[in-house]
């Protein structure tokens, strides 16, 4: 018998030498600034000022300049944190996971990708800080810290506690990862900015890499700290939003109350995490001259991620529906019925067509490899997903058990603003990292070179 | 050379320079020239300002807490003292016991021992503490506009009262006995004065109808808690009509069912406007208010035919449940009762008539022992403005009144009273009357006055001042005495007198006059047994028949307007009262606002549209309704179970002299003055217009603040369980009404036996709370009582818009559907004329609380006592908790709603340094960012428990009460301890161990009528309900 395969895609197009892509990684940070960057970053900066002073608002003032009320205790604050959090995952998934499955594609795309997952976690995180009454007490009360106060310990039981501590221990660990891979691409940078005389950024990315010397030994060490590393984070691509969706999955609300949501969440998160990557990348790649790097193969596997997600999550919703039926919870049942043809009707059906039906489109080849399409539905797909949150959360609170209860929830321009700052907080950090540091991983990209690299005609 | 070398420290030092010389002994060479400031004086003025600067900084508050020199005897810190008192307003009257701590008054509660009350109150009483501290209350008598001397004052009213020949004093309805003394003193002095007494909500329709039939008019007592057969023509005698505290405590007796006493009564409503009475009926018709007197004289018909009598030549046809009511009126002779709103005397007559076929005098109602309420005289009070209009009068004194607001002919006398030389408004705060007048003398508050009453012929009672008085004001008593040209006059020695000349010979059971007068003062009430005049009814009913016939008409397809009294600001003297005005009406759920009730049908063919949904919270549209030569321009609210071609209008509102809570947050005050659409029917105030009425609907936006706006139960069992009389008689009495199953993988097992949590140990107490869906009329006085008792913020109509009131008890108000089970769209409208039930909501304590497990910093938790706790200190406020209450009683502080201007106008209890004297020191004023909810009073626990430590022995049953327990005339809410089989609780729902439960501590009730709310999500309440039973035949009545 005999195993055949088709020829895989280069990885990498256009007859690249290892010092082609020194070259072509370092340029952006090397030279000035380009006009579009100048003009991306000023808008985001604008962005992100509008939101710091809804924040600052919203501290000063309290709460109630958001559009909650006495039913609907969290709507855009926490579908925020779940939306950015969810994005996160696919930095995670593809430096970990594909690691360790040794899935090369992913060498051109896991920087961008990490770097978003932090700046995403970051966001996210802010969420459940401002939604706070009582932040200035509560940002150290939720940590199990010894105190003064006797036996007052914080509440094991509560799942905003676990909380607490997925987001503190993943942020922590995709950080160190994110960073230690960055070292070797510093030290790159330095040793241009020696040979060019820069004696500043010479300086300054020295520093940066810690001194990196090359050297076979460190890079033994820095593969090894990589492997530890992308298997600790591993679990973390699973227990994050499992975590996360505890939140509902713990409670008693009709519609938060069910078991199917720690894979549903997680599989949510990887199908927006995917869109939000291809997103960013698809401008990085056309504004940096990435297209070698950053191939229309990388695009369509990562679309394909997305058809499998995307259709899990459609099971997942086809799934709810069924045990809401067969159940035989009346709460429940209405609670469904209600998401469909309640008063917020809308939001869910923009939900089903964002992230149901939308991404099956890839099953074209034809639009999974057209970019066009790629940056119009990762958008849409996120859309969806932040429907799915909005969903999830506030139609399930707005009708849940007494009907004497009921209401309805409206944003106010807090509630937008507040939303618009950690969008301005990450394309600006996004923007940064992209002039600063080198957006795609040199020292893995050089690793595949001559395997995988199209031959120069 | 010796060795004692000389060093020299330089040249001038060698050669003995002069100056050398002159500063050898002064080792530390040249001071510093001496500009009169020394180091030490820089010191000195660097500390001084230091010190300066610094306290210059420091904001130094002053703070008047003055140790008492000498304490007096029963005035112990932190300790409440409890005075028996009485309750006035207007011509509303109810015997109470104050509290208060520290010398202020903060809390008011029915006093048991009362015949009249029997412990009842109503919202308004229970927010009339507030009241005293009223910051638009005056503080001083003026003259013209100016502030005046009391001196001043009365010199210049004694000297044109000296010169008036025509004197009138112009008050509601008075009960007090000493204070007639007063003004028959004055009038003693003033020979031309008249006495004339008016009511806002007027009655004598009643009144003058006894007068034809009886001989005499009078107001008479009835007792709803003997009739068996209630029929009420428009008469909201649970929430406004005569007197509802005495009218719902009675009816509360023969509502209550249970397996020893499976009877209750049945209550027939014919009425235009959905009230809280007819809302509580078993079989209600909508009529149109121009029906009400052929309804009345329907009603005769069918029972004359039954005595044997002639009929009425007032007829009408096709009354929906009118002649069941009458046959059953006709079976429970004598055990039943027919009133009617109406205040047209010749249905009072008919009424009477009615009543007495059924032979209900003697027995329900009873002529010898008459009310004192409501005795405005309409067409005294219309002689009285046509007089001053004519000039005639040229004095009058306002006394416990405020006619030019809430008189229809209100504009006729402001107009008039420019030209009356001596006006006097008594008022204690300024409003329509007394800004017209030239004085103002204020009168003290209830709580601040010496006083007492006659509420029924027979029962008296006393109000004692428990505070001092806080500004300058004198009681009206006194005034009139100084005026009469007494000195030395003092009302309390008046009163006490009196009372001694009056009482002390016939009911002192032998004691000395000082320690029967304590015994009064002490118990707050009085009953003396007097002689009764037996009358007959000799009435000329033909008569009253045909006027009906003639004004009166069947079928009509014109508006017709009703003006009605609300639950909430009543005929409009609380209007500047935020508990009130937040105080969720019991049928509309509306707060703040006023509206024009219409029907579902009437409002569909006109256009209005209701919304809550997409950026709609309480839009509605502004109806233009012309009432013959009035118009008013008022949003419309969509009211089910409202007749169709009828509105509704309430009076109370579109006050223009009042307070700051009053003129709503805009300032602009709060909707329309409904007096002025009050009319004149055979010679009594009519409340409805049913001529010449146009209504229009304009396309002007309103938005209307609800605390509710969800308005059907959506068929859910496991919120709302009801069933009929007969259903609950023939059924088996060992289940409760609901016994939702859990499907564990084999079996199905009850709720409570199926359990994650090993349950709480409760080896003490068990706190519980039973409350009765029967008993509740949905009045709302708990709730008013819970917010004065536990501080709760009041937070405007925008808040409320925003659906975020703070209310830590509500009253849900549920309508039924027409529509079946699933058919969720359907269920969300309400019938057209629906059954309605009132549930009230609070915290339920679970014993599996869900708010517990999810708070991350544990600031929610479970008592000992089976009490979820609430710690405001500990809460970061992730809302978490709110969220996760099935119950959704949670309650967030979104603002901080004290000290906070921005919450002023509907918080003044709070933002202002005279409403925060209402706040109970026994709780805290929860800070901003903090969920807040019901505590099961803790505080008062606490007091409870302590007291009985104190004394070394165990809580009394009894002695721990809850405000919204205590605040509830029909006792629908019962707290009590669990534990102690004893308890009224344990007594009332039959409190057992849970053989099945999954917990060793859970409990069971063995009353049938027994359930908890959402008991299948087995978050396991401490609060049961007991289900709600209509004495109906079917359980859904066409």
């Amino acid at each position: 018998m005999q195993a055949s395969s088709s020829v895989r895609e280069y990885l990498v197009t256009g007859g690249k030498t290892v010092g082609d892509v020194s070259e072509d990684i370092c340029r952006q940070v090397e030279g000035k600034p380009t006009t579009l960057w100048i003009v991306s970053f000023a808008i985001s900066a604008v962005v992100l000022a509008f939101g710091f002073y809804c924040g600052c608002y919203l501290l000063w003032n309290g709460v109630g300049v958001w559009g909650l009320n006495k039913t609907v205790g969290w709507a855009w604050d926490i579908t925020n944190f779940v939306w950015w959090v969810g994005i996160g995952h696919a930095g995670t998934l593809i430096s970990a996971i594909l690691l360790l499955f040794r899935q090369r594609w992913r060498m051109s795309i896991n920087r961008a990708a990490e770097a978003m997952t932090i700046f995403a976690v970051i966001c996210a995180a802010s969420f459940p800080l401002m939604h706070m009454g009582r932040l200035w007490l509560g940002f150290y009360w939720c940590l199990p810290l010894p105190n003064t106060w006797g036996s007052l310990w914080v509440n094991f039981n509560s799942p905003l506690l676990w909380d607490v501590f997925a987001i503190s221990t993943y942020f922590s660990v995709s950080l160190v990862f994110w960073y230690i891979g960055l070292i070797p691409d510093f030290a790159v940078i330095r040793d241009r900015a020696v040979r060019m005389g820069n004696k500043t950024r010479a300086w300054i990315y020295n520093s940066l890499s810690f001194g990196w010397d090359g050297g076979a030994k460190t890079w033994m060490r820095y593969e090894s700290v990589a492997l530890i590393l992308a298997g600790l984070s591993t679990p973390l691509v699973l227990s994050v939003h499992t975590i996360v969706s505890m939140d509902f999955a713990t409670s008693v609300i009709p519609g938060w109350h069910t078991t199917i949501f720690p894979p549903y969440f997680v599989s949510g998160a990887i199908f927006s995490g995917f869109a939000m990557v291809l997103t960013l990348l698809l401008v990085t790649r056309k504004t940096f001259k990435l297209e070698d790097y950053i191939t229309i193969y990388h695009i369509e596997l990562m679309n394909i991620v997305i058809i499998v997600t995307g259709s899990i999550v459609g099971i997942a919703y086809i799934t709810e529906f069924f045990i809401a039926w067969y159940g035989q919870v009346p709460a429940e049942q209405y609670a469904f019925l209600n998401r469909m043809g309640g008063p917020y009707w809308w939001a869910y059906w923009c939900m089903m067509t964002c992230n149901v039906v939308s991404p099956q489109l890839f099953w074209f080849k034809k639009i999974r490899t057209s970019l066009s399409a790629t940056f119009v539905l990762s958008i849409i797909v996120n859309i969806g997903m932040w429907f799915e949150r909005f969903v999830i959360i506030v139609t399930s609170l707005h009708r849940d058990y007494l009907p004497s209860s009921w209401s309805m929830f409206h944003p106010t321009i807090f509630d937008i603003g507040e939303y618009l700052f950690t969008f301005g907080f990450f394309f600006c950090a996004f923007l940064l990292f992209a002039k600063f540091f080198p957006v795609i991983n040199m020292a893995e990209v050089k690793s595949i070179i001559k395997a995988t690299s199209e031959k120069k005609h | 050379m010796s060795n004692n070398k000389t060093y020299w420290k330089g040249l001038p030092e060698l050669k003995n320079d002069a100056t050398v010389i002159k500063n050898a002994s002064n080792e530390f060479g040249d001071a510093p020239e001496d500009n009169g400031h020394s180091r030490r004086d820089f010191l000195k003025m660097m500390g001084f300002s230091v010190a300066a600067v610094s306290l210059a900084a420091c904001e130094a508050p002053i703070r008047k807490a003055i140790p008492y020199v000498n304490k007096p005897a029963d005035v112990d810190p932190g300790i409440p003292n409890y005075y028996a008192s009485t309750y006035i307003n207007g011509g509303d009257y109810c015997s109470i016991v104050v509290k208060t701590r520290e010398g202020r008054p903060i809390k008011v509660e029915g006093n048991i021992l009362s015949k009249v009350t029997q412990g009842g109150t109503s919202a308004q009483v229970e927010a009339s503490v507030l009241s005293l501290y009223d910051n638009s209350r005056l503080r001083a008598p003026y003259i013209a506009g100016a502030k005046a001397k009391w001196e001043t004052v009365d010199a210049q009213i004694i000297e044109k009262l000296g010169a008036a020949k025509e004197v009138r004093i112009v008050s509601n309805t008075l009960l007090s006995p000493s204070t007639k003394a007063a003004i028959d003193a004055f009038k003693a002095k003033y020979s031309s004065t008249q006495h004339i007494q008016y009511d806002p909500s007027s009655s004598y329709g009643i009144w003058k109808a006894n007068q034809q039939s009886f001989g005499t008019g009078f107001i008479p007592s009835y007792d709803f808690s003997k009739a068996m057969t209630i029929v009420s023509v428009a008469a909201d005698f649970l929430g406004t009509w005569v007197a509802p505290i005495i009218f719902t405590k009675q009816y509360g007796v023969n509502r209550t069912v249970s397996v020893a006493k499976p009877e209750m009564s049945r209550h027939y409503q014919f009425e235009s406007i959905l009230s809280l009475t007819g809302a509580n009926a078993d079989y209600r018709t909508p009529i149109k208010p121009s029906q009400e007197g052929l309804i009345v004289a329907q009603l005769y018909n069918l029972i004359a035919a039954k005595a044997g009598q002639a009929a009425l030549s007032a007829s009408i046809d096709q009354v929906a449940n009118l002649e069941d009511a009458a046959n059953e009126l006709w079976e429970n002779r004598g055990k039943s009762v027919v009133v009617a709103g109406s205040n047209d005397p010749a249905v009072q007559v008919i009424v009477n008539a009615i009543n007495n076929m059924l032979g209900n005098y003697g027995s329900t109602i009873d002529t010898s022992k008459p009310m004192n309420f409501r005795q405005g005289n309409d067409e005294a009070m219309d002689a009285f403005i046509a007089d001053v209009e004519g000039g005639k009068v040229d004095a009058i004194i306002f006394y416990n009144s405020n006619p030019v607001y809430d008189h229809p002919k209100g504009a006729k006398l402001a107009a008039a009273l420019k030209n009356v030389s001596l006006s006097i408004s008594t008022a204690s705060t300024e409003d329509e009357t007394s800004a017209l007048c030239g004085f103002k003398a204020p009168d003290h508050h209830y709580l601040e006055s010496w006083n007492d009453f006659e509420p029924v012929k027979g029962s008296y009672s006393i109000s004692q001042p428990s505070i001092s008085k806080i500004f300058s004001t004198r009681q009206v008593q006194e005034s009139l005495m100084l005026w009469a040209g007494q000195e030395n006059v003092e009302y309390f020695s008046f009163v006490k007198q009196n009372w001694t000349n009056w009482f002390h010979a016939s009911s002192g059971n032998g004691m000395d006059q000082q320690s029967f007068w304590d015994k009064c003062l002490y118990d707050g009430v009085l009953d003396v047994t007097g002689q009764s005049v037996p009358v007959t009814f000799n009435s000329d009913v033909a008569a009253a028949g045909s006027w009906i016939a003639t004004n009166y008409k069947a079928t009509g397809t014109d508006f017709e307007v009703v003006i009605y009294e609300p639950c909430g600001v009543g005929t409009g003297a609380m209007a500047n009262n935020p508990l009130l005005q937040e105080l969720p009406d019991p049928i509309t759920k509306a707060v703040w606002d006023h509206y024009v009730t219409i029907s579902v049908k009437d409002a569909t063919d006109k256009g209005i549209d209701m919304k809550h949904e997409e950026f709609a919270e309480g839009r509605t549209q502004i109806m233009t309704i012309k009432v013959n030569d009035q118009t008013v321009n008022i949003p419309a609210l969509v009211q089910p179970g409202q007749a169709q071609g009828t509105l509704g209008i309430a009076l109370g509102y579109g006050r223009t002299k009042v307070g700051k809570v009053g003129m709503g947050m805009d300032g602009n005050g709060i909707g329309v003055n409904a007096f002025a659409l009050v009319g004149s029917l055979n010679n009594a105030l009519n409340y409805s217009a049913t001529t010449g009425i146009t209504v229009e609907k304009t396309t002007d936006i309103f938005r209307l603040a609800q605390t509710q706006i969800h308005h059907t139960s959506m068929n859910r069992p496991n919120v709302i369980q009801e069933e009929t009389l007969t259903a609950f008689k023939e059924r088996d009495k060992s289940k409760g009404p609901y016994n939702p199953k859990v499907t564990k993988w084999d079996e199905k097992l009850d709720a409570s036996a199926l359990s994650m949590w090993k349950g709480h140990t409760y080896n003490d107490h068990h706190w519980g709370m039973a409350i009765d869906m029967n008993s509740c009329t949905g009045c709302g006085a708990c709730v008013v009582a819970c917010n004065v008792e536990n501080n709760v913020a009041i937070v405007g109509k925008d808040e409320v818009i925003r659906r975020r009131e703070m209310h830590w008890l509500r009253i849900d108000r549920y309508y039924s559907s027409d529509a079946q089970a699933g058919d969720y769209a359907g269920l969300e409208k309400a019938s057209e004329n629906p059954q309605v039930i009132f549930q009230p909501m609070l915290c339920q304590h679970c014993n599996n609380a869900p708010c517990e497990t999810v708070c991350p910093v544990a600031a929610t938790t479970h008592s000992t006592e089976g009490l979820n706790q609430m710690t405001y200190n500990r809460c970061i406020g992730t809302r978490y908790c709110a969220n996760n209450c099935p119950y959704k009683v949670r309650r967030f502080n979104w603002f901080k709603y004290h000290d906070n201007q921005q919450f002023l106008q509907s918080n003044p209890s709070m933002n202002t340094d005279l409403g925060r004297m209402v706040l109970n020191p026994d709780v805290t004023v929860r800070s901003r960012g903090v969920m807040e909810k019901c505590s099961f009073c803790a505080q008062r626990i606490q007091l409870g428990k302590l007291n009985a430590k104190k004394e070394r022995r165990p809580v009394k049953e009894g002695e721990i009460n809850t405000a919204c327990a205590a605040a509830c005339t029909t006792g629908a809410i019962v707290f009590g301890d669990m534990n102690n089989p004893a308890s009224a609780i344990s007594k009332l729902l039959e409190i057992t161990k849970d053989e099945h439960g999954a917990a060793p501590t859970d409990k069971k009730a063995g009353n049938p009528r027994a359930y908890r709310v959402l008991e299948d999500i087995g978050v396991k309440p401490n609060i049961y309900y007991l289900n709600k039973i209509r004495n109906t035949k079917a359980a859904k009545p066409a």
